[in-house]
């Protein structure tokens, strides 16, 4: 784009400027210094030239005229005047006229002191206001959903939140109605604006006109204090600025970071710190004392009590859980503390809901960017990107809409991205791995997975280049499919795909917040941190640590299984509710009661912190310096803003004052000397330290390299019997996970579920939508609410996992490759 | 077949069943078929000489078609006046599938001709359509009509099924190997689709608003994003007549510039209102408004005070501008535009304050919201004139008028000059500091009355008096 030799030399206020090739005068005018007023205008939206603020006089050979600098590309010998007596009167004139309706209620409004209308006006507008009409008048404010407000007094009509609604997020449910000077943005009745990303309108609204009910009359934003952060609420990593008041947050605002999310957010991330200020978190350590009840107790008691546990027990009865959400820092601190002191290996950061780490580790990585590249081909062989990744998803839907990216779906159900998908292959549970097999020709000529072979065999073409020509990259979006079925479904397909495209890459689609830092700092079994495995490792770490483990330990679910036989006398829980995220229920409540000690760091007491026996308060992001890895190996700051509840302290300070009564010296005073050890043993960072990430604060630093590709062993799946149903479990962006449930506008909006059909497979069942049913798995005989959705496959039965409802984890059994269900006979 | 039946016109020369079409002498080349009783039906169309146009297209190359319509000089009628064979001839090489799209959204207030031309003759109409596609190798249509003429949608409609049924729409168009689909969609009502781009918007289904310029014409980018060409159904109506008797017979109507007839609708103080076919060029406002032929001048012998020469949008006309001959280049050079061929005559009774807030208002109802200056600034005009006649004028809510209408449309506004037609005009069309020319009309009422008639306005606010009736009209001095 910079590129000074495709620059187009245009004279701005008798200054030459070079613009870059279609780049907009506004932006070029801006860029150079020459600031335009603007209301509809936004980087990351298409012009529409709507408010006229931005009319300069132009003269490009036929005399000088006035235009909107939003809609005009540079062209080479372009004579733009942007102090003339015309342009300064017109764009005095234009705010004037979007002052005439608006009702100058500044005193009470939210926006006033950041808002463009005043500063605006201020800069650009009339003095004094020449209407002494009544203004128009609105009930206000109305509601569009549960979250967000709007004034229509206030609204100026700039079409940057009806068009977010529809040009970026694809949900078209704001719109303009009526004419002339009652024309207002509003819902359709009985349509509310129930969008997953919502809150970005009230962020790129220029005046008070749309409001969000976390920040409504909270502050005056001459009062926020406010550092820039990254969001952990999922593994995209968004940038995000973090603005409090009075050591209390009160916004998430999006921050443009152009890898990465552009500046928008999704609900979730932007209001899930009102959970991170809930009265319920854990303030102060709790022990289990000798009646038996969880009390509260100091550190010195709680710390000691925690030692006691650790000292001298068998590093292989010991099992550490959770970790994803920590930041780096605490990461590595649980690392070197669980592998290099303690000495196991029975460390798993994910829950039994996402892939094997040496797996994930080992394929070709692609960045966002790399996925979106303008006319790529993206395979989605995961979950539904807009319920688990939101902000990945609106850089996603931008790729297929806007930048003629190719899409390609391989999902057991219809996601967020179908209606953009070139080809839905609409995979069953288990057989993602025959479907693709199919694509490249390998596979017989029947219907395979629910898909056709002509039909896999099209998509084949695509993938490999055959039918839409080389050079585009190819983007395999990975992740869990379902959590009814084993991970090596799609392990399996995923290697196919490997083995027959050429310079496929992937994106992991692992969801949980730092989950990708806790695979790189070595919280999984069989690695160390810099994504090499123990045996490779260990003469790096023979110096560093005082041991490393001998031998690849337990996963999650196995070391549950072993907990559940009474093997574990140590169980270290990090932040992992394991009664509500490990799929299998049953699984994890044996696991749970099997176990030792179990010593719990968390911000909730939640059910499985309730089953804890030592509970250590930990830091909410808000609340602790340190960084994440996103999913594309990205690392970026999270910054500490306020002070955490009670006594709360860091998670890597635990492990630290853990060590310390163990005997051991992490060497870790502060979160920075994780970056000065990591230097040494991670070759894989060695190019990150504090300064640097300093400098790219905004886009972070990338993290690349990794081990060889490993290839666990296939997955063998049961034949699909036609008189059952295969059961999908997916997540959606609202649950019942502790966060969501601790945000007061995020906790209303988790669905309820219900046990869901193909419509004709429902019609078959006889029973009326709301009814009951009991259906037999591999747990026995349950008794569901049943209901059609068309966006499940024939053969097939759907349940969203962790809500109200039914209990989905109660029908997942964590051996099974997949679970078929059968209907009960009345 | 059974011989049309022609209906005579009544004592004032109106056909009965064709309101407000005066059946004058003259030339008729689009209007030829309107006395028949049952013009509209396809049976009369055929007896009465439809789709010899097409048959004698359907002989020749579709180059050859369109150097014929190119030769006519044949004008569009929609208000722009372009000449509809230069536009054809705007569509990128190459890029296909491409679309005619007939503007049938006649909202201009004063016009009515096109309502008319499909309500009396839509067979015409269809024929012109097939001859532009054929011209253009085009197999798609899309007629728009406005959403209140019922009647030209129901006659259309059948119509369009007669034809169909006829082998002359459809596959295979008289055994040839032309083919075209002609689709009927009918407007939602707003003003503001009768501009091409807003009308590709709602045709697509969205909110009918102006489309961001560049591209200035839909020919590069238009329809579902593909070249379309954009043809008012006048200029389309013409074309069966062009084909059958050729362009030199056609050029030998009207002037050089502006060949043929067209189709003018006079409206207001005129003793015989009507729709007339006229004769472009050589006929001036005077012999429309006064000729025995025509209007036959103002009501109860009053005096004439103003009159719009082309649509609510253009600046007024006076007594001075009468000799102006119909012809859209001097028109324009005057001041003002013979846009959609609309004439509005007041008499010297008429009270111009109510008059322009008249204008305003429906420009202020019809603005579509986007563009601020518009949407905020015809509704502004309108309140302070409703308050200037409700009698709570001040002294400066006339600069007021005058500088809001500089913010909608900045520098000189077109106004016709005292003395000589033409003379210390600014030509038309004005500046605007918004997307289409919507905005810009509303100052159009505002600054015609207000440089001409000043102290009425003046005595509407310090005195409260409305006009007194039958006094000579007051001129102020000059209007620089």
């Amino acid at each position: 784009m910079n590129d000074v030799g495709q620059s187009v030399e245009i004279t701005v206020d008798g200054r030459t400027v070079l613009a870059n090739p279609g780049e907009l005068l506004i932006d070029a005018c801006e860029r150079t210094g020459t600031y335009i007023p603007r209301f509809c205008h936004h980087p990351r939206m298409r012009p529409v030239g709507m408010c006229r603020s931005c009319l300069v006089e132009v003269d490009t050979g036929r005399g000088p005229a006035l235009q909107a600098s939003c809609m005009l590309e540079c062209s080479p010998g372009m004579q733009v005047d942007t102090e003339s007596e015309r342009t300064r009167k017109a764009q005095a004139g234009v705010l004037e006229f979007l002052l005439v309706n608006h009702p100058l209620d500044c005193p009470v409004c939210d926006k006033g002191g950041e808002c463009p209308l005043q500063d605006q006006t201020m800069a650009f507008g009339p003095g004094e206001s020449r209407f002494v009409e009544e203004k128009r008048h609105f009930e206000k404010p109305i509601p569009v959903n549960d979250n967000v407000f709007l004034d229509r007094e206030r609204c100026i009509l700039c079409d940057r939140c009806t068009r977010f609604a529809d040009e970026v997020a694809g949900d078209a449910l704001i719109h303009f109605q009526g004419r002339g000077s009652d024309t207002e943005v509003n819902t359709f009745p009985d349509e509310p604006f129930s969008s997953y990303f919502s809150g970005n309108t009230v962020q790129v609204c220029p005046v008070g006109a749309l409001t969000a009910a976390p920040y409504r009359f909270k502050a005056r934003p001459w009062d926020l204090e406010e550092v820039e952060s990254t969001s952990v609420v999922d593994s995209v990593g968004s940038r995000i600025a973090v603005q409090s008041s009075r050591d209390c947050v009160l916004r998430f605002q999006g921050v443009d970071a152009d890898a990465v999310n552009w500046g928008w957010l999704c609900d979730k991330e932007r209001f899930i710190f009102e959970a991170y200020d809930h009265e319920d978190r854990l303030g102060t350590p709790l022990l289990r004392g000798d009646d038996g009840d969880l009390a509260p107790t100091g550190w010195g008691e709680a710390l000691a009590a925690a030692a006691a546990a650790l000292t001298d027990v068998d590093p292989d009865r010991i099992a550490v859980l959770g970790g994803a959400r920590l930041t780096n820092e605490s990461q590595y601190a649980w690392t070197k503390f669980a592998k290099g002191v303690l000495g196991t290996d029975h460390v798993d950061a994910q829950l039994g809901d996402g892939l094997p780490a040496d797996f994930v580790l080992g394929l070709p990585r692609a960045t966002i960017d790399e996925a979106c590249t303008p006319g790529g081909i993206i395979v989605l062989l995961g979950p539904d990107p807009k319920e688990e990744l939101g902000s990945l998803y609106l850089r996603l839907r931008h790729a297929v809409v806007h930048d003629g990216a190719t899409l390609i779906e391989l999902t057991p159900r219809a996601t967020g991205l179908t209606p953009f998908a070139d080809h839905s292959l609409r995979v069953r549970p288990g057989e993602a791995v025959d479907v693709v097999r199919a694509m490249f020709g390998e596979g017989g000529t029947a219907p395979i997975g629910g898909v056709t072979v002509e039909e896999a065999q099209a998509v084949g073409a695509i993938v490999s280049g055959a039918a839409v020509g080389q050079n585009r990259p190819v983007t395999v979006l990975l992740g869990r499919q379902s959590l009814a079925e084993a991970p090596g479904t799609v392990v399996d397909a995923a290697l196919v795909l490997h083995d027959w495209i050429a310079d496929v890459r992937f994106l992991s689609m692992l969801r949980r917040g730092n989950v990708h830092g806790a695979l790189d700092l070595g919280l999984a079994p069989g690695l160390l941190p810099g994504r090499v495995g123990l045996d490779e490792g260990r003469p790096r770490f023979a110096a560093a640590w005082p041991t490393t483990p001998a031998t690849k330990g337990r996963d999650a679910l196995e070391s549950l299984r072993a907990a559940a036989d009474g093997e574990v006398d140590v169980l270290v829980l990090l932040g992992a509710d394991v009664l509500t995220d490990v799929p299998d229920h049953d699984l994890a409540r044996r696991g749970l009661e099997g176990a030792g000690t179990v010593i719990a760091l968390d911000l909730f007491a939640t059910p499985t912190v309730a089953a804890a026996d030592v509970v250590l308060p930990a830091t909410a992001p808000t609340e602790t310096d340190g960084t994440v890895t996103n999913l594309e190996g990205r690392v970026s700051i999270v910054a500490r803003k306020v002070t955490p509840p009670g006594t709360a302290r860091p998670d890597w300070m635990i492990a630290v004052e853990l060590a310390r009564r163990l005997g051991a010296d992490l060497g870790i005073s502060s979160p920075d000397d994780v970056w000065a050890e990591l230097s040494v043993v991670s070759p894989i960072h060695a190019h990150i330290d504090p300064e640097a990430l300093a400098v790219q604060a905004r886009e972070g630093i990338l993290v690349s390299g990794g081990p060889a590709l490993v290839r666990p062993a296939p997955l063998e799946v049961p034949s699909h019997d036609k008189n059952s149903y295969r059961l999908v479990v997916t997540r959606s962006m609202y649950d019942c996970g502790v966060l969501t449930a601790h945000s007061r506008s995020l906790a209303g909006l988790a669905p309820v579920t219900r046990l869901a059909f193909e419509p004709t497979d429902f019609a078959a069942l006889g029973v009326a939508e709301g009814g009951r049913i009991e259906v037999r798995g591999p747990r026995g005989n349950i008794d569901v609410v049943v209901g059609p959705d068309s966006r499940v496959t024939k053969g097939t039965a759907h349940l969203l996992f962790n809500q109200r409802g039914v209990s989905a984890g109660d029908l997942i059994e964590a051996t099974a490759a997949v679970i078929d269900l059968t209907v009960v006979p009345v | 077949m059974p011989e049309p039946t022609i209906v005579h016109p009544d004592g004032m020369g109106y056909i009965p069943h064709a309101a407000g079409f005066v059946a004058n002498e003259g030339p008729k080349l689009v209007s030829g078929r309107f006395p028949y009783e049952d013009s509209y039906t396809l049976e009369c169309a055929l007896a009465t000489g439809a789709y010899t146009g097409l048959r004698a297209a359907l002989g020749r190359t579709p180059a050859d078609v369109h150097t014929e319509v190119r030769d006519a000089t044949l004008l569009g009628r929609g208000g722009a006046g372009f000449p509809a064979g230069v536009k054809w001839g705007f569509c990128p090489e190459d890029v296909w599938p491409r679309y005619l799209v007939v503007n049938g959204d006649e909202s201009e207030p004063g016009t009515y001709k096109d309502r008319l031309l499909m309500e009396r003759d839509p067979h015409q109409l269809i024929e012109g359509c097939l001859i532009a596609c054929y011209a253009l190798g085009l197999s798609q249509c899309f007629l728009y009509v406005r959403g209140e003429m019922a009647l030209a949608q129901e006659r259309l409609a059948v119509a369009l099924n007669d034809a169909y049924e006829a082998g002359y729409v459809g596959r295979n168009i008289c055994d040839t190997d032309f083919s075209v689909d002609i689709t009927l969609h009918w407007g939602a009502g707003a003003y503001i689709v009768g501009e091409e781009t807003a009308l590709i918007e709602s045709l697509e289904g969205n909110r009918g608003m102006p489309r961001l310029k560049p591209p200035y014409f839909p020919a590069a980018i238009g329809l579902y994003g593909r070249p379309t060409i954009v043809n008012n159904v006048e200029t389309l109506a013409n074309l069966p007549w062009i084909l059958e008797h050729g362009a030199i017979a056609y050029r030998g109507y009207g002037s050089e510039a502006s060949p043929g007839t067209r189709l003018f609708a006079v409206s207001g103080h005129v003793v015989r209102p009507g729709v007339y076919e006229v004769e472009q060029g050589v006929t001036t406002y005077r012999d429309l408004i006064y000729g025995p032929n025509f209007c036959r001048g103002i009501r109860e012998g009053n005096e004439l005070k103003a009159f719009i020469p082309g649509g609510a949008s253009a600046p007024w006309f006076f007594e001075e501008q009468l000799d102006l001959s119909l012809e859209a280049r001097d028109i324009g050079a005057a001041g003002s535009m013979l846009g959609s061929g609309a004439i509005v005559v007041m008499d010297h009774t008429t009270d111009v304050v109510k008059a322009c807030l008249r204008i305003v208002r429906f420009f202020a109802r019809e603005s579509c919201g986007k563009c601020s200056p518009c949407r905020e600034g015809t509704s502004w005009e309108e309140k302070i004139l409703e308050r200037i006649l409700d009698g709570h004028g001040r002294p400066s809510d006339l600069d007021l008028l005058l500088d809001i209408g500089d913010n909608i449309s900045p520098g000189p506004y077109p106004v016709a000059a005292h003395g000589a037609a033409g003379l210390d005009a600014v030509p038309f069309p004005p500046l605007q500091t918004t997307i289409c020319p919507l905005g810009p009309s509303s100052v159009a009422p505002i600054t015609s009355a207000l440089r001409r008639f000043r102290s009425e306005f003046e005595a509407r606010i310090t005195r409260h008096e409305g006009i007194p009736v039958r006094s000579a009209p007051v001129v102020d001095g000059d209007p620089a």
